[in-house]
């Protein structure tokens, strides 16, 4: 009886409230796992900054302390300057995969197979890439150095050289990456109204002008698509650093997401808090970014309604 | 189309353009090349310096025998299927059920709950790595697949959420609707009318996570340690350090590791390029 009387008015409330439950419950799951593994961390992580802190131990607080340490670190100091090299060099992956894409939209025979294999690369991972790469550099035997001698210059060492070594890497990461911004366009390029491109062509217009008042304001979006993800992968570099030098020669390719990696896990000692307060710095960095991307998508929204 | 189609060229462009594809590819796939090259030489062409010549004989059956019955990469290679597949299934479940969610139904916290998962997804992974990895110390979790699987699937979710919210939001909402004049269940909705309809979705995303997930590297060094849970990215170091030096082992090695997501990417290329697009176009 009890069942009877108690089950309906329940069953009535979520019927009656389906409409607003619903969603909340098809969103409990992921909001969880997102809270526990992302939200929270994100937070800790600034708080951790402010102890000194083994990972094992106790943790002491200490304030400030770890960020003005920052300040005097020259490898800290180094990691920045050559994060900042990524974020400007990566960049031209964009044009290199715009060029890549024009360059590969045509309608010949055996042109998917092409694209595809051009787009290869990205496919592969970092770690792979970065392995390559590094046999490719390599001072005697490898293939650029064999390149440079056939030509008559002296051989060169490009990841043993401090001066190179970042430059070295970032090559080869803007391999990948440049596939990855050409497939983008290759699409885009897909999507370009015919007709706008007939009437312009009826204008006169051709070539860069052509490319640069008709073509190029059509690929806006995959633009800011390669733009965000060009960036997030520059400040995220990480495994092809790690594998082509592991940071050195003399610390030179360190960047701050690798130096803090080292920081906090490496033989050099588990400085939890210092690690996490050079994540914190990468972080703000990156928010800078966030915002903007944020602030686009947001106004898209507000617009498609 | 744009740049003009080569067909209306003359004859020569044409002739052209069809010589400098392939030497165009030979050269962008160069360092490729090279290491499919090297995986099929004898260990003696290194100590000789042949590095670039040709294979003075071609070893490829012993070089990849090698690694897959006197290595542990076929280990590595297990547990990142069984990593990368459990995270797949984990991330698209959650993402479903959360797009679906925000893709349809109109509340406050809509737009604010969705860009909180956009905006996960792009935060550096640094910032989350001392706490994650004490999680998962203290759940039990360091230096197995489990721990390695429930980050990815969280950390997935942000970007899949996305995918799926704004594939969700393009479908037609008539038929939503009509099923509600109809009396179905909200669940049932999602079931029977919202999932058929994702297939082309969770295909280009389970590819796509696919490929994120094999690849990944920093995970994998920072909660997991042995050839008992790690991947096969984290696992070709240690198999490269019982190699050392021997480039023909190393380079089987390598294209081994990096060949799954490859096969995936040319089997399932339509849908993965959908994935990877999704918004490049509108």
């Amino acid at each position: 009886m009890a069942v009877t009387d108690t089950s309906p008015p329940a069953r009535s409330w979520y019927k009656r409230n389906e409409i607003a439950v619903t969603p909340w419950l098809f969103l409990a799951p992921a909001i969880l796992f997102f809270l526990v593994y992302v939200l929270v961390p994100i937070y800790q992580s600034f708080s951790i900054s402010l102890y000194n802190w083994d990972g094992l131990g106790e943790a002491r607080y200490v304030g400030l302390e770890n960020y003005v340490e920052l300040f005097d670190d020259s490898a800290f100091e180094v990691s920045l300057w050559n994060n900042l090299k990524w974020l400007l060099l990566y960049l031209l992956a964009i044009p290199a995969g715009l060029f890549i894409a024009l360059f590969l939209n045509q309608t010949v025979a055996g042109i998917r197979m092409y694209k595809s294999l051009f787009f290869f690369p990205f496919v592969i991972s970092q770690v792979v890439v970065g392995l390559v790469f590094s046999w490719f550099y390599l001072p005697n035997e490898g293939l650029l150095n064999n390149i440079v001698t056939f030509f008559g210059f002296d051989p060169i060492n490009v990841l043993g050289d401090p001066a190179l070594a970042t430059y070295g890497i970032i090559i080869a990461g803007l391999w990948p990456q440049t596939a990855y911004c050409m497939i983008l366009y290759l699409t885009g390029l897909n999507a370009v109204d015919p007709e706008q491109v007939e009437a312009a062509r009826l204008d006169g217009a051709k070539g860069w002008k052509m490319l640069w008042y008709v073509i190029i304001p059509q690929l806006k979006p995959a633009t800011f698509i390669a733009f965000v993800v060009t960036i997030i992968g520059a400040l995220r570099s990480f495994d092809l650093i790690s594998i082509m030098t592991n940071g050195g020669p003399f610390g030179q390719t360190r960047v701050l997401s690798f130096y803090m990696f080292e920081k906090a896990l490496s033989e050099y000692g588990f400085r939890m808090g210092y690690g996490a307060a050079i994540a914190v710095v990468l972080f703000l960095i990156m928010l800078c970014f966030i915002a903007y991307f944020l602030f686009s998508m947001w106004r898209e929204e507000k617009e498609g309604r | 189309m744009f740049p003009r189609p080569i067909q209306t060229q003359p004859r020569a462009a044409q002739l052209t353009y069809s010589a400098v594809l392939p030497i165009a590819l030979t050269l962008w796939l160069l360092p490729l090349i090279a290491v499919a090259i090297f995986s099929v030489k004898p260990a003696v062409d290194f100590t000789q310096g042949n590095y670039w010549g040709m294979p003075s004989s071609f070893e490829g059956l012993t070089n990849y025998g090698q690694v897959f019955f006197d290595s542990d990469m076929p280990r590595y290679l297990l547990n990142s299927v069984l990593i990368t597949v459990p995270t797949v299934i984990g991330a698209v479940a959650l993402s479903c059920m959360a797009g679906f969610a925000l893709g349809i139904y109109k509340f406050r916290a809509n737009l604010v709950i969705f860009f909180m998962f956009v905006a996960g997804n792009f935060v550096p992974f640094q910032i989350l790595m001392v706490p994650v990895r004490d999680l998962t110390l203290d759940l039990g979790l360091y230096n197995t697949k489990t721990g390695l699987v429930l980050f990815h699937i969280a950390f997935q979710t942000g970007f899949c959420t996305l995918f799926m919210r704004n594939f969700i939001r393009a479908l037609p909402f008539a038929l939503i609707e009509a099923a509600r004049v109809e009396g179905v269940a909200e669940w049932r909705i999602f079931w029977y009318v919202v999932l058929p309809l994702m297939k082309p979705a969770i295909a280009a995303l389970s590819v796509l996570i696919f490929t994120f997930i094999w690849n990944d590297y920093f995970w994998a060094v920072v909660l997991t340690q042995g050839p008992e849970s790690q991947p096969v990215t984290a696992g070709i170091t240690s198999f490269n350090a019982q190699f050392r030096a021997a480039y023909h082992m190393m380079s089987a090695g390598s294209i081994v590791a990096a060949l799954p997501p490859v096969a995936m990417f040319f089997a399932m290329q339509k849908h993965f390029i959908a994935g990877l697009t999704l918004g490049a176009v509108k």
